[in-house]
């Protein structure tokens, strides 16, 4: 969903604000902003216009969704959330909760496992390691489309499939998680500290969570996000292992809004309540941890 | 004969498909009489409301029989047949599953539809033959029971045609002609669009005018898009488009919604199914509209195409395939089930008997005006066309969509005729790809 860049726009503008050493010459340097920043306004507008759709036409009647102009809010916004809330007894907030839980469980366990082989393949020298980490490159570019299916026969031998499980499973293991993990580990994880630690007697998984974990944090809260919106917005994996639409997230539960069959119309106003609602969470995260994100990337890079 | 040439039919996509699993339940014994029960079911529906259907069965019928069905709901589309494929293939497919006519060939060349014959001797007299030849491919076998159908009827704006006093066609020439009356007298207007996006309605067309898409000869496939019947089709609609007295823009769009809303499409092709979604897409028109049979192309004739329709089949990875056939007997020919599937669904029904029951006394509530709806609708459903399915639609209609879009956008009524040939060259390639035997 678009509106995910949407809160994160803004702050590429501001490290433009600060002076930055030599910031004698303002007027050029001035003028030379403006560009930039409407290049990041058109970026801006560009991802707000299908959140502000969205906003709007939420408050539309059916009646109203495809008569009356494109921006004009319209009066039906608590019969579409009443009705969204009603359906097949209120399954929207199933779906929503187990969204919740994919994202939350899954980006935390894959966060885990990615701190933990990030940090192993940046500080220890062992046989293989550049050829695990080119495995995890590889990784990186197939994109996870493709290994839906091999998974689903894989967690079928093991009757895992329409499970929970089978959801969180295979989004545990993220190479791209793995490479920012590594990447951020050999640049802000002070390989003399970690020396005096071993030197203090402490045991390694000791100085990894003492540690390692805080220098990465910042790293690792990014992987974090990166995974929960990945995860969020996860449609393919869960299509193909669940089949059960109690089980579904969100994404599912709205394309079978949408897929009814031809007898049955598409119930759009429900489903553009539906995706509102799913958007505001992501917007809610974002709003907390931005701040708390982009500045410590900053700090992160300062140190090293 | 038959049984021999679907086995082999059958045997070469597994071969090419699956490269194992051996031909399972494709015997079933003829024991009518063994305990089907106790056995718990799941089924795969899209169908609104079917989980009510099914909980009448679960108190009644099923109590007794000791079956209990859970509906699990899917998106419908060409993507619940991947789902479907990649299911059975890990041996986890549902007990039942939903499946419209045209994917019954792909699923039963991968041996996902179990040959039920056995289980559901004598229900073959309440559908119509047509529509019970799309479950059974033509042979001894049955692999699904038919659920609702789809005919193709015409739906017009009644005020409108007044106002323009334009006559209802009854021909397709007459169609032509009412489309040139139109744009005359109303030039902003346009009598309906050609969409091509909706290739289940190009082929239901094509299925009225007799096109035979997909035949088999001997052990191997026939493909019929590039044939007269198509064509005669394809030319009618380009050269509409090239006059420019027909809208060109795709159906199902905020667009087209527009249009019907607004009456700047005054008319539809459409299938019985329209008074569902007629109320979503143009609320503003309730009331307005009518239903007439199909245009023609000989004056005289009663024909129809369809769009749509579906089936219930039992899988072969099914542990309780006597309990799940006779669940499925139920669910589409027992009255109270198809009374259920009407009111809940919205289904328009294929068992012939129950067209005619209670549940369709009454026309559907945006066509008030129109008291005697389902009573035209049942005497059209009888004049449908056989239809002719093969195991790569999704690929003729993929590649339909591809080309028509091209055509439809060029105004060429030759690019249409090209067009054809196009998803006849893709549909052919396709056969060979996957190991079927083609026939040239």
């Amino acid at each position: 969903m678009s509106s995910v860049a949407a809160p994160r726009s803004p702050a590429p503008a501001a490290p433009a604000a600060p002076g930055a050493p030599g910031a004698g010459q303002g007027r050029p340097r001035r003028r030379a902003a403006l560009i930039p920043t409407l290049a990041l306004v058109v970026g801006a507008v560009y991802c707000l216009v299908p959140v502000a759709w969205v906003a709007v036409a939420a408050s539309k009647s059916g009646t109203e969704l495809f008569s009356t102009f494109t921006f004009l809010p319209g009066s039906g916004f608590a019969d579409n959330l009443e009705q969204l809330n009603a359906y097949r007894d209120g399954v929207y907030w199933k779906w929503m909760g187990n969204t919740a839980l994919y994202a939350g469980v899954g980006a935390a366990l894959s966060t885990a496992v990615s701190a933990v082989s990030g940090y192993a393949l940046a500080l220890y020298r062992f046989r293989g390691r550049e050829a695990v980490f080119n495995t995890l490159l590889a990784g990186v570019l197939m994109p996870p489309v493709v290994l839906a299916v091999p998974q689903y026969l894989l967690l079928a031998e093991a009757d895992l499939t329409d499970s929970y499980l089978s959801v969180l499973l295979p989004q545990l293991l993220s190479p791209f998680g793995v490479y920012l993990a590594r990447v951020y580990a050999t640049a802000a994880v002070a390989k003399d500290v970690v020396e005096a630690g071993r030197v203090d007697g402490a045991g390694e998984w000791r100085i990894f969570l003492r540690m390692g974990v805080p220098m990465m944090a910042p790293g690792l809260v990014t992987i974090f996000l990166f995974q929960f919106v990945a995860i969020w917005n996860n449609f393919l994996l869960p299509y193909i292992m669940l089949s059960d639409d109690e089980k579904f997230p969100l994404t599912l539960g709205l394309y079978t809004l949408l897929e009814q069959g031809a007898s049955a119309p598409a119930l759009y106003t429900i489903v553009i309540m539906g995706a509102l609602l799913a958007v505001i969470p992501l917007i809610a995260l974002f709003l907390v941890v931005q701040r708390f994100w982009s500045l410590d990337l900053l700090s992160g890079a300062v140190k090293s | 004969m038959p049984k021999a040439k679907r086995r082999r039919l059958t045997a070469a996509t597994i071969a090419a498909t699956l490269g194992a699993t051996a031909l399972a339940a494709c015997g079933s014994d003829d024991d009518g009489d063994a305990e089907a029960g106790p056995a718990e079911l799941t089924y795969w529906s899209w169908a609104p409301g079917m989980d009510k259907v099914v909980d009448i069965w679960n108190k009644g019928p099923g109590r007794e029989e000791q079956i209990k069905v859970t509906v699990k709901k899917q998106a419908q589309g060409d993507e619940l047949v991947t789902k479907i494929l990649t299911a059975h293939k890990a041996g986890k497919a549902p007990d039942l599953v939903q499946a419209e006519y045209q994917t019954v060939p792909t699923l039963v060349s991968n041996d996902v539809l179990a040959d039920i014959s056995g289980e559901v001797g004598g229900v073959q007299e309440k559908f119509e033959d047509t529509v019970w030849q799309q479950t059974t491919l033509g042979t001894d076998a049955v692999y699904a029971l038919p659920q609702d159908v789809a005919p193709l009827m015409f739906y017009y704006r009644e005020d409108l045609f007044e106002q323009y006093d334009l006559d209802v066609p009854e021909t397709w020439e007459q169609f032509a002609d009412t489309a040139r009356e139109l744009k005359q007298k109303a030039p902003d207007k346009d009598l309906t669009t050609f969409s091509a996006t909706d290739s289940g309605l190009f082929a239901g067309l094509a299925q009225q005018a007799g096109a035979e898409w997909w035949t088999t000869e001997g052990d191997s496939w026939k493909v019929g898009i590039d044939a007269p019947a198509t064509h005669r089709v394809a030319d009618f609609w380009g050269g509409l488009v090239e006059e420019d007295v027909i809208d060109n823009e795709p159906m199902y769009t905020p667009a087209w919604n527009k249009a019907l809303n607004t009456g700047k499409q005054i008319a539809w092709v459409s299938a019985v199914w329209a008074p569902g979604v007629l109320p979503t897409v143009a609320p503003d028109t309730e009331g307005k509209w009518a239903m007439a049979p199909l245009p023609q192309w000989e004056a005289g004739e009663q024909t129809t195409g369809s769009w749509g329709g579906s089936s219930v089949g039992v899988t072969t990875d099914s542990d309780h395939p006597e309990a799940a056939a006779k669940f499925v007997t139920w669910l589409n020919t027992d009255p109270e089930a198809v009374a259920a599937l009407a009111a809940e669904g919205g289904i328009y029904p294929a068992a012939t008997a129950a067209q005619t029951t209670g549940a369709f006394d009454q026309p559907p509530a945006y066509f008030a005006n129109q008291a005697d709806f389902y009573d035209r609708a049942t005497e059209i459903a009888k004049t449908t066309a056989p239809s002719a399915w093969g195991p790569n639609v999704n690929v003729a209609y993929n590649s339909f969509k591809d080309a028509f879009s091209a055509a439809a956008k060029s105004g060429d009524k030759d690019e249409f005729t090209a067009a054809v040939r196009t998803v006849q060259q893709d549909t052919v390639a396709d056969l060979k790809k996957q190991g079927f035997e083609v026939a040239p």
